[in-house]
């Protein structure tokens, strides 16, 4: 039998009642832990011998129900399934307990998940079609047409990437990256009549995919590997193959790359910002370029740097290209 | 030890808007006796935008810049996250895909290349720590930056999603980066402790989400302010370009005067083997380097 390993942690626990209390505190316990121990263990002892009124969510215990997702040192996590020894293997021994999302507290551990739940509905997380509804025969997915869906079923709506998505922490409106991923998974599901409406709704400036800064914090927190941000370009690339892209300055400023490249192989900066700002829009990055330009930061189009067997690069555009704006 | 040969991917930002950070590439890689081959042939990444738009042609063009350090039977280094992620992106979806791999080599053998996947991709970051090693920095470094509270800025994208960035940065985990925290201790600096370092700085959404990425970008630089640190260092010239010259637009979204001096990674590298200023590009900042 494998020997049982301890060692002792200090944990600061979130705690908050929105009924009774104005600002949140912290717990401290210091408790020894094993080797076989996940946080949910933690937060079930300290709830057990120490203070009963200590609250959090929990059910499965299987990582599939999603509802125990909390922060650990800024790291949002499934209760029931971060190993304690991980966490202290990537933050040493003293661990900060918090909820998903502190100004959404409830009490402790518990937030209000309702603006999560109503960005899934704004992309209508549903299979929508027209069927039979006293089939002889079962609807059937073929297995090349189930892998499109690229896991992105695997949700389980735990919320751990929409509450570290920078993007949607300053602007309430972005849609967000869970809800992303359930767009994607019905916009490409076959059996959907609905893919067009729902790229339309992902598509909106302010709420849609455009404003996504790309940070890849979804990828990094999702415990089902779902990665929403592949989800994310892939409607990107959904936007255009169907010809709904908008012609604004997100648009134009994927597509000024292409025509960039093709003509110096490298990125020409100051174009792309003109081309997608427009000649009008344009006019409010002076002040900055400006500055550039007076510290040798803008090279000037008669000396753009092209690359060398500049002949291939667009020969390659010209022969792979596969998406037309 | 044996001389260290990369076969350096530039970017584009290194040429046009920060041609400090090439300079100072060059210079650092001169005194430390790494001998860096420039990719001339090399096209823009994408920057992932271009993959947003046409996920095929990125992937095609990013294989042909790989194709030339395979030519060379050299590691290419990167100077840029976003390069890094975008050619590292490339590499492993090649690599573990023959399918697609294939049908990217019928494009190049349009002009005639063809990716093997014989060459590894990382940054230059962790080329000077794992293939250099910090002991033997150390030993280079004449002018120790005691004197110097500096804040490591990390960039989303060497660190995220770790599950590919791993296979080239050590292991680094995204939630507790300590690489760029160990450069400042081996250049002899103090490094500081602030919670924005491995945060985003919003470059990537700066036309279409200007607000969100002011924000992102005040944060930031208040953060390391509070930290009390004398100025930031930062591996990405995108981050740069966002730290550096868009500090009146981040103050304005965050309603704090936020404003700090930002070095790319090998300028704070050059400064402690003895660089002078003008050879790490220093006049070229926006917020200006005031402290040599
Ligand atoms: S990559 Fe985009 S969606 Fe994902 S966390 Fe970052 S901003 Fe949010
Ligand atoms: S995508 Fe992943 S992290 Fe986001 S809600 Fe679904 S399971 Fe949770
Ligand atoms: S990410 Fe930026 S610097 Fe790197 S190649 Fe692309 S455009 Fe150039
Ligand atoms: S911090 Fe922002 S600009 Fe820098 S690498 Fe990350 S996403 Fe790109
Ligand atoms: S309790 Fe169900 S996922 Fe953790």
């Amino acid at each position: 039998m494998d020997e049982i390993k301890s060692q002792q942690v200090t944990f600061k626990l979130f705690r908050f009642n929105h009924e009774t209390d104005y600002i949140p505190y912290y717990n401290t316990y210091v408790l020894d832990i094993t080797h076989e121990e996940v946080i949910l263990d933690v937060l079930n002892r300290i709830k057990w011998d120490h203070d009963g009124s200590l609250s959090y969510r929990r059910s499965c215990r299987h990582g599939i129900c999603g509802i125990c997702s909390i922060k650990v040192n800024g790291k949002a996590i499934l209760a029931c399934k971060s190993r304690l020894f991980d966490l202290i293997e990537i933050f040493g021994t003293e661990l900060t307990i918090e909820p998903l999302s502190t100004k959404r507290a409830l009490k402790d551990l518990i937030i209000d998940k309702e603006d999560f739940w109503d960005k899934h509905a704004q992309v209508k997380p549903f299979l929508v079609s027209d069927i039979d509804e006293n089939p002889m025969l079962e609807n059937l997915v073929l297995p090349d047409d189930a892998e499109k869906l690229l896991e992105a079923d695997y949700c389980i709506q735990c919320g751990a990437c929409h509450y570290s998505c920078p993007a949607l922490e300053i602007n309430d409106r972005f849609i967000g990256p869970a809800a992303f991923a359930a767009a994607f998974r019905f916009a490409a599901d076959v059996r959907d009549d609905s893919s067009l409406e729902r790229l339309h709704i992902v598509n909106e400036e302010a709420e849609g995919v455009w404003d996504c800064v790309k940070c890849m914090e979804c990828a990094e927190a999702c415990p089902k590997d779902v990665n929403p941000i592949e989800k994310i370009t892939k409607l990107h690339n959904m936007i255009f193959s169907t010809g709904i892209a908008k012609n604004n300055v997100a648009t134009r400023h994927a597509v000024g790359f292409a025509h960039s490249i093709e003509k110096h192989g490298l990125l020409d900066e100051g174009e792309l910002v003109r081309y997608s700002e427009g000649n009008i829009g344009v006019l409010k990055h002076m002040p900055e370029a400006f500055e550039m330009w007076k510290n040798g930061k803008i090279v000037m189009p008669w000396n753009m740097p092209k690359s060398k067997n500049l002949d291939e690069v667009k020969k390659l555009i010209k022969s792979s290209s596969t998406v037309k704006f | 030890m044996e001389k260290l040969r990369y076969a350096l991917y530039t970017g584009c930002t290194a040429r046009e808007s920060t041609p400090e950070l090439l300079k100072s590439t060059l210079a650092v890689a001169e005194k430390l006796g790494i001998e860096l081959v420039l990719l001339d042939e090399a096209s823009c990444c994408g920057a992932s935008h271009l993959q947003d738009y046409d996920d095929f042609l990125s992937l095609v063009l990013n294989a042909r810049n790989i194709c030339y350090a395979e030519k060379l039977g050299l590691t290419m280094v990167t100077i840029c996250n976003t390069c890094q992620l975008n050619t590292a992106m490339t590499k492993h979806r090649l690599d573990t895909n023959p399918e697609l791999k294939a049908k990217v080599n019928v494009k190049l053998a349009e002009v005639g290349l063809e990716y093997k996947g014989t060459s590894e991709v990382t940054h230059f970051l962790y080329a000077i720590i794992q293939d250099y090693g910090l002991e033997n920095l150390s030993k280079k470094v004449n002018v120790p930056l005691s004197q110097f509270n500096i804040a490591p800025f990390y960039g989303c994208h060497n660190i995220r999603p770790s599950e590919l960035q791993n296979l080239s940065n050590g292991g680094e985990n995204p939630y507790n980066p300590t690489s760029l925290d160990d450069l400042i201790i081996a250049c002899g600096g103090n490094n500081v402790d602030y919670d924005a370092k491995n945060k985003c700085c919003g470059f990537h959404a700066e036309l279409q989400s200007p607000h969100t990425a002011a924000v992102l970008t005040g944060n930031a630089i208040s953060g390391a302010m509070d930290a009390n640190a004398d100025w930031m260092v930062t591996p990405c010239p995108l981050c740069h370009l966002k730290l550096d010259v868009q500090h009146h637009g981040a103050s304005k979204a965050i309603g704090r005067d936020v404003k700090l001096p930002v070095l790319h990674m090998p300028q704070m590298v050059g400064l402690a083997l003895g660089c002078t200023p003008a050879e790490l590009g220093l006049q070229h900042h926006v917020t200006k380097v005031n402290f040599v």
